[in-house]
């Protein structure tokens, strides 16, 4: 960032905080209304204006993210929200809220002006109901196409049959690709296929070697989060199911998106010991998590279990013996509670720290064989550097976060931009690399690994020194949890693979209303057809594997 | 002529085969390695008598060839069982096969829903027969923690027969390990377990008994095409 110039503050931004009057008169006539959400205000607006509205604040405001769209449904309208941020500062956000009524759910789409909105509303359509007006490709996303009635609807019946076909599947551009003579092949990879990393399907055309067309289809582990995550009570039953979004595992991660958006729609204080151990356990995943990104992009690219793989498992073996240790469980931690965590270290404290030390001082030697490996080996060089090509402009298009928008030299992390736990408190990079390809999105991933490495070696400092009698691991919550009805929230952590936000809206009983997540996986997956169009289908599956996709977040 | 032996008697009881030729080939010393030490200890002979079936079974059970097949969480914890420290491969069962024709054996690691089954039920009718089936973790065995998630099938054994269960959400490699030596066990013996489940069958779509969903999609599919149909209300 410092080679840049700096920005001019914008007319709409005093003392670092959005100036939502001065937004407000920008929009003009625009605003029906205003809400205020407990991240950021937010403006109602007419469902046939939204493109006007999301081009002045994206092109005079210089909101150039679009986070996330939640769609949901009252007794008398349905609702729209698009959560808006920045991608140079994330703590600036807005909301821009569409009703429409319940007779008649037309609202004008918001894909050419965020690409990322496109699938977004994709799901928005599918899950709730809501149609999209202009909206280029309106498909179901998750569901399969002949399911019958929106899930997330009021009115839903769950107990209907349902009929799902097994069909083959059409060449989508056959007839209009260049001419009569041209020979385009269909070829379906997924969604049982090794490459894909779990149930991906990827309906790819190819002319020759090279791919023209390749369209995602996903839904294959829709498992129903957002519904279980509504059915269940804040306190205690939604906790275990953040695991099972990003079970790379990213878990403990996931809990800290859902506890920190509960916290502030609850107003929960944690201690700040409570903090320390968060902040460590989830660089521990993140470290996981990247190590497992690395084994199977490696796998993907040489193509065997051999001794790349085998190494990231090793070393995977190791973290989850140390998060086993703390938590509980290998995988599913379910360790974080509302205003702390489940229970303090382990006894004796000293083994565990020096347990943690050991992994920590032989990480550097792993992260040598790691490069002797992988990057300085020519034939990675030669299948990774160049190819997947992912220019900043598309990425922040599409919404990407994580590894993969670093990688394309945007310098966007939340754990600086917007920080919470103990992240401020440390001293640590956010990894970036301008190189735009498959090959930078491993180094960012490598870096983030000493990062995270530096980070839990500073908690470990700081548990060690804590004074025993301030070892407070929870705050005081009631027991029931019931937030005020009609708040609103929007909160983001930064996951292992980007931002992982949840939107809540609580109506005053103890489960929410409506429960969003806006996974990162989902939004990076999106870039998957800019990175490989026109390159060869082999590319394609090393864009596919630096991507990091995990189907559960992807699918939820 | 009774001081004579018959030509029978005289290869019974009669001279020492003649080894010239296969000791001139092997020199000294080395014909022990056609020896079985543990043979020996026992004393009997190089052939034994069994059925030939549970030889095969034996066979069967001593080399399993699984299917690469990741559905869920579990998927990662089935890899961590193949990989480095638990190494599946102890057990003979260590090198998953990328396609159905060639496996033996498919552990579902994960939940199932109405997008997959049908896709799921024709991976495993791709395997060869004899065919067999471990479910991995609470959601391939019920729907687990999604059980009441409207896209949720309750179990793998609704759409395929299952032969060994093993529970966790998701279950320790160590328990994944436990469950595969179970069902060689199983298949040793010889034993095949019993379809319990009335299984969601692919059918053609003209098959359907008529009712207010087929008459709705009459338009979007063909007679002909196959489809599997989710009767939620009956799920247990």
């Amino acid at each position: 960032m410092s080679l840049e110039e700096p920005q001019p503050e914008s007319t709409y931004v005093t003392d670092e905080r959005v100036d939502y009057d001065a937004l407000e008169s920008l929009l003009g006539a625009h605003v029906l209304g205003r809400e205020t959400h407990l991240n950021a205000e937010a403006f109602v607006i007419r469902p046939d204006e939204v493109q006007d509205v999301l081009t002045l604040l994206r092109d005079e405001a210089g909101f150039d993210y679009l986070s996330c769209v939640t769609a949901q449904e009252y007794e008398d309208r349905y609702e729209s929200i698009y959560h808006l941020k920045k991608y140079a500062d994330p703590t600036q956000e807005v909301g821009v809220v569409v009703p429409v009524p319940r007779d008649d759910p037309v609202s004008e789409t918001a894909t050419p002006v965020y690409k990322t909105a496109g699938w977004h509303e994709r799901e928005a359509y599918d899950l709730v109901g809501i149609e999209y007006e202009g909206h280029p490709d309106l498909r179901r996303i998750l569901l399969p196409e002949t399911w019958q009635g929106h899930p997330l609807g009021l009115d839903y019946d769950q107990d209907k049959p349902q009929i799902v076909p097994y069909r083959e599947h059409v060449n989508p551009i056959e007839g209009d690709y260049r001419d009569a003579d041209s020979d385009t092949m269909f070829l379906n990879i997924g969604p049982h296929h090794p490459a894909t990393h779990g149930v991906l399907h990827l309906k790819t055309v190819l002319d020759g070697e090279q791919v023209v067309d390749v369209d995602p289809d996903i839904g294959y582990l829709h498992r129903c989060e957002e519904q279980m995550c509504q059915s269940s009570t804040y306190r205690h039953q939604i906790m275990p199911y953040p695991d099972r979004w990003d079970y790379a595992p990213g878990g403990l991660m996931n809990e800290w998106a859902y506890a920190r958006a509960v916290e502030d729609l609850a107003d929960i204080e944690v201690p700040e010991y409570a903090q320390v151990i968060r902040t460590m356990g989830a660089e521990l995943c993140r470290m996981c998590s990247h190590m497992l990104a690395l084994g199977t992009f490696c796998l993907d690219i040489y193509g065997d279990f051999t001794a790349i793989f085998m190494y990231a498992m090793r070393d995977r073996e190791k973290i989850q013996s140390i998060l086993e240790d703390l938590t509980g469980q290998r995988m599913m931690f379910n360790y974080l509670r509302l205003g702390g965590v489940a229970w303090d270290l382990p006894e004796p404290r000293e083994e565990f720290f020096e347990k943690t030390r050991d992994f920590l001082e032989d990480l550097p030697v792993a992260t040598q064989e790691y490069h002797d490996l992988i990057t300085s080996n020519e034939i990675f060089q030669i299948r990774t550097v160049g190819t997947g090509v992912l220019p900043p402009e598309a990425a922040k298009q599409y919404g990407a976060t994580g590894p993969v928008v670093r990688a394309s030299g945007v310098d966007y992390d939340v754990r600086r931009d917007d920080p919470y736990g103990y992240y401020d408190e440390l001293d640590w990079e956010v990894a970036v690399e301008h190189g735009c390809d498959n090959y930078s999105r491993l180094l960012v991933r490598m870096r983030e690994v000493e990062q995270s490495a530096k980070i839990v070696e500073q908690c470990i400092d700081l548990l060690e020194e804590w004074p025993e009698d301030e070892r407070e691991i929870q705050s005081n919550v009631p027991r029931t949890l019931k937030p005020d009805p009609d708040t609103e929230v929007y909160r983001a952590v930064e996951a292992a693979k980007g931002e992982l936000g949840i939107y809540m809206r609580s109506d005053g009983t103890a489960k929410p209303a409506r429960f969003k997540i806006r996974s990162p996986c989902f939004s990076n997956l999106s870039t998957l057809g800019e990175m490989a169009e026109g390159e060869y289908v082999a590319d394609l599956i090393a864009s596919l594997g630096s991507l990091d996709i995990i189907l559960g977040e992807v699918d939820r | 002529m009774s001081s004579e032996k018959s030509p029978r008697q005289s290869i019974i009881e009669g001279k020492p085969a003649q080894t010239k030729t296969r000791d001139a080939r092997m020199g000294e010393g080395v014909d022990n390695r056609f020896n079985s030490p543990l043979r020996e200890a026992f004393g009997t002979s190089p052939f034994i008598l069994t059925k030939f079936d549970q030889f095969l079974n034996w066979c069967r059970g001593s080399s399993m060839f699984m299917l690469q097949f990741g559905i869920a969480c579990c998927s990662l914890e089935m890899m961590h069982t193949y990989a480095v420290k638990h190494d599946l491969d102890r057990f003979g069962s260590g090198v998953p096969r990328a396609s159905p024709r060639q496996a033996d054996t498919i552990i579902i690691p994960g939940t199932i829903v109405s997008k997959f089954a049908p896709r799921m039920k024709r991976v495993y009718d791709q395997m060869a027969e004899p065919k067999f089936v471990v479910n991995m973790g609470s959601c391939a065995i019920s729907g687990g923690p999604f059980q009441e998630g409207y896209n949720v099938v309750k179990g793998a054994e609704e759409v395929i027969p299952v032969d060994i269960h093993v529970p966790g959400c998701p279950p320790r490699p160590e328990a994944l390990v436990y469950g595969v030596v179970k069902l060689q066990e199983r298949i040793a013996n010889g034993e095949s377990s019993p379809v319990v489940v009335k299984p969601y069958e692919l059918e053609p779509f003209g098959d359907l008994e008529q009712d207010e969903v087929v008459e709705k999609l009459a338009n979007q599919l063909d007679e002909d095409d196959l489809v599997m149909r989710y009767n939620w209300a009956d799920s247990p």
